[in-house]
Parts: structure tokens; C-alpha cells; sequence
């Protein structure tokens, strides 16, 4: 169950900072990638599961019912499993016990929960504030933990209230994945910080494209796309007319005008190599950077997490064709 | 588990500097292919700075008869020979320069694709 995925997902639901039908996600290791966003999948699991209830009031209830008594918990997963691996008319049955009778089905799923986990979590993570969603994973992990030593030692308990194998008088040794799981599980309590820094992504807004006229193309939002990378806006403007091979100008309300009919992804593509090339720190990845001429007409980027500089090259131009000569050759 | 240990991690802090130097020490001699945009749909490649000891000539056939397109040497006083061709022949002529056997064998460092 890696952490990269939920924190994908959590990002996801705030629009103004990612594009919208992909993201651009530069990684910890530097590799940039689009991630289709996981919108569809949601749709469908919600289509498939008429008869579950609503998520925020399942999340609501789970949260309940994981920090009392697990009895409730585990047939929540039953549910959520129910999605992917069982037949539709199997599922309704299988629910109904589910409710009837706490533990009984949950045990029997649970070897194949834990494989099925990781889907699961992404669909409740999904909507709900970052509160509720790191209790509900928190929840997740110590019961994982649970499941592991259910499945090898009988260990039972809950380490948060201190029973079962958890219990300050036991005497009997715990085994290791459980506490493993609940070396994380504590990890992530005390410092939430932590795993977002670990599987951090860089986020723009998507750049807004509108046509103006037949010819010309307008990048309505530089500007905010410029602050939040604290760059000026004529070094992304300098750059952009660069890649593009194009000029253009900057209109009264500091939209930009480029001439030639661009796309808003032709646009993404090349705000990407830009981050790539003059935001991201090459050291550690960081997009936390300043870019500042430093002496002798060279740019450097410092970056403010590691501290490290390095020089960037000066944006050229390049050839560039003639393109309408009859005009050019009147001007 | 469920998070990975940061420390654990298998990567080498040392292997991306290495290859970064190794990158600037390459001289700048790069070849910038761009896209320029014409009227309607139509677009232009540029090709600039192909290493002089090819026959810019020779190639430009080469390519015009192998892409279907047409092109033409431009002489500019900065850039040097430039190669344009019609249409958008980005893809096709970073193969063409970096294929080893029926092209330039060029390394793939040295070619800078641009435009969007």
C-alpha cells in the first residue's frame, strides 16, 4: 500500500491546483508524469454500489465504529470489497449478513481484504477534509495490522486502547507485523506532515486557453500560474514565445495574447518542460527555487529546501522562418 | 507495508550530479528542432545545427524523399545552415538523426526538440 496514490487522489479533488483531465506530477525522483486523474473509476465503483450507502455518511460510520469497536469496521470492508470481487447479486446478500451478524463474513474476507486494501482506501479517501481521512487511514493501518496477526498468531487487539496482545501487562511477545504496522500507523499520528513531504507532487492550475479571433491564442491565467512558481512573468513569457516559435503581447489585464492557434495541453506540454528545465531543483527535486541573475549575465537557480545553485541557460530564440513574407517584407 | 522509510531508499544521491556534468561538459553544440506555426493548420520544422561535417544536402534529399515533404537550406548569419521542412517532421527527424544505420547516429543528448 504505498502512500503516493491517496495523496494523489486528495490533491485531486482541489481543481485550481492541478489540470484537469491530467496532472503533472514531478516526482520525487524527478520523473515527471501524467496521471489521468481518477475521476471515471469513482463514477463507476459509485454505479456499481447502489445499495451501499452514501460515502461521506459509510465514512462517518466507519470512523465511528473503528474507533470503538471493530466489529462494525470489518464488514465495512466486506462492502468495499464487494465491489471489485464479487458478482452483483452475491454482493446484496453478502451485505445483509454483513450487517446481521458482525464478524462472521468479515473474518472470511479478510485474507483477500488485504490485497484489496489499497482500493479501497482510494475510494473513501476520496471526498472528505484531510482530517477524517488520515483518522480513517489510521484506522485502516492498525486494523491491517490486526488482520496480519489474526491470520498468523490469533493476536488480537486494539493497540490504541491497549487490549489484547497490546495490553500492558501482556506478557507474550507481539509479532512483527503488527507492530509494524503500528510503528506507522504511529508514525503518521504523530508527524502528518511527514508523508506528505515523502510523496510530494507539484501542482499547477491548468493554463486557460482561449481563442481570440481566428489567429491568436490567450493565456488568461500567467499570471497566477507565474506566482505560484515564483517566476517573473517575462521569463515564462520569454520562454513560452521561445518554445512555440511565436511572439505575442500582453494585454490590460495582464492575459497573454501569443499568436498562432495553441491548445491548452500544447501549452501544459510546454509549461512542463519550463518547470522541468528553470523550477525544479536538479539536487532534490524540490520546485521550492529562486530564480536570480547572478553576477556576469548568468541565471541561477538556488533553491531554498536544499540550498543548492545551479546555472540555467538564458532563453534563446533561435532561428525562426519567415513565416508571411508579404507582410514581413512591407513592415 | 503501508510507507515507505525515506532512508531506505535505493537511489544513489551521487548518480544524478555525475550525469548532470557529464551533460554540460558535452559541448553546447546542440540540435534544436522547433515547430513553427504557418496559417491554418499548416506548420514548418526547423532543423539547426546539424554538425558540418554532413552534407546538408545530401541529407535534405534524403529526408524530403523519405518523409514526403518538402524543404529547403536556409543560410542564416547566426545559426549557420538551417534545414526547414513542411509539415511537422519533429518525431521523424529526431529519428532520422539519432537511427545508427540508415541515419546520422547522432546521440539522443545532443538533440533539443522543441514547441509544444
Amino acid at each position: 500500500m504505498s502512500t503516493e496514490e491517496p495523496s494523489l487522489q486528495r490533491r485531486a479533488s482541489r481543481k485550481s491546483v492541478a489540470f484537469t483531465d491530467e496532472k503533472l506530477v514531478v516526482d520525487a525522483d524527478g520523473s515527471v508524469t501524467m496521471v489521468a486523474s481518477p475521476n471515471d473509476d469513482k463514477e463507476t465503483a459509485m454505479s456499481h454500489t447502489p445499495r451501499t450507502p452514501p460515502l461521506s455518511a459509510a465514512l462517518g460510520a466507519f470512523t465511528d465504529a473503528a474507533s470503538q469497536a471493530l466489529a462494525a469496521a470489518p464488514a465495512e470492508d466486506a462492502d468495499g470489497l464487494d465491489l471489485s470481487l464479487l458478482k452483483k447479486k452475491k454482493k446484496k446478500v453478502k451485505v445483509e449478513t454483513a450487517e446481521g451478524d458482525d464478524e462472521a463474513p468479515a473474518a472470511a474476507e479478510e485474507g483477500i481484504d488485504l490485497s484489496l486494501k489499497k482500493k479501497k482506501k482510494k475510494k473513501v479517501a476520496k471526498d472528505d477534509d484531510d482530517f477524517a481521512k488520515k483518522l480513517e487511514k489510521l484506522n485502516i493501518e492498525g486494523k491491517e495490522g490486526e488482520d496480519d496477526a489474526a491470520e498468523s498468531e490469533e493476536q488480537e487487539g486494539d493497540w490504541e486502547k491497549g487490549t489484547g496482545i497490546w495490553q500492558h501487562n501482556e506478557s507474550k511477545t507481539a509479532n512483527y507485523s503488527p507492530l509494524l504496522g503500528r510503528f506507522f500507523a504511529l508514525l503518521s499520528q504523530k508527524n502528518p506532515d511527514h508523508a506528505s513531504t515523502g510523496t510530494r507532487s507539484y501542482k499547477i492550475p491548468p493554463p486557460q486557453c482561449l481563442r481570440e479571433g481566428n489567429k491568436k491564442t490567450i493565456f488568461a491565467n500567467l499570471a497566477e500560474i507565474c506566482k505560484r512558481m515564483k517566476r517573473a512573468d517575462e521569463h515564462v513569457t520569454a520562454y513560452l514565445f521561445a518554445e512555440l516559435g511565436t511572439s505575442g503581447s500582453v494585454d490590460g489585464s495582464r492575459r497573454l495574447v501569443i499568436k498562432g492557434r495553441f491548445q491548452q495541453k500544447q501549452i501544459e506540454n510546454v509549461l512542463r518542460t519550463y518547470i522541468i528545465e528553470y523550477v525544479t531543483c536538479k539536487t532534490c527535486r524540490s520546485p521550492n527555487t529562486e530564480l536570480s541573475k547572478g553576477e556576469n549575465r548568468l541565471y541561477f537557480i538556488t533553491c531554498n529546501s536544499c540550498g543548492s545553485r545551479r546555472s540555467v541557460q538564458a532563453i534563446k530564440t533561435g532561428f525562426s522562418a519567415q513565416v508571411g513574407k508579404r507582410r514581413k517584407n512591407k513592415a | 507495508m503501508s510507507t515507505e522509510i525515506e532512508n531506505l531508499k535505493t537511489y544513489d544521491p551521487f548518480a544524478e550530479a555525475d550525469e548532470d556534468s557529464g551533460k554540460t561538459k558535452q559541448t553546447q553544440e546542440y540540435i534544436h528542432i522547433r515547430i513553427q506555426q504557418r496559417n491554418g493548420r499548416k506548420t514548418l520544422t526547423t532543423v539547426q545545427g546539424i554538425p558540418s561535417k554532413f552534407d546538408h544536402k545530401k541529407i535534405l534529399k534524403v529526408i524530403k524523399k523519405e518523409f514526403a515533404c518538402n524543404g529547403t537550406i536556409i543560410s542564416d548569419t547566426e545559426m549557420g545552415e538551417v534545414i526547414q521542412l513542411q509539415g511537422d517532421q519533429r518525431t521523424k527527424i529526431k529519428e532520422f538523426l539519432t537511427d545508427k544505420e540508415n541515419g546520422l547516429g547522432l546521440d539522443d543528448k545532443t538533440i533539443k526538440v522543441h514547441g509544444f
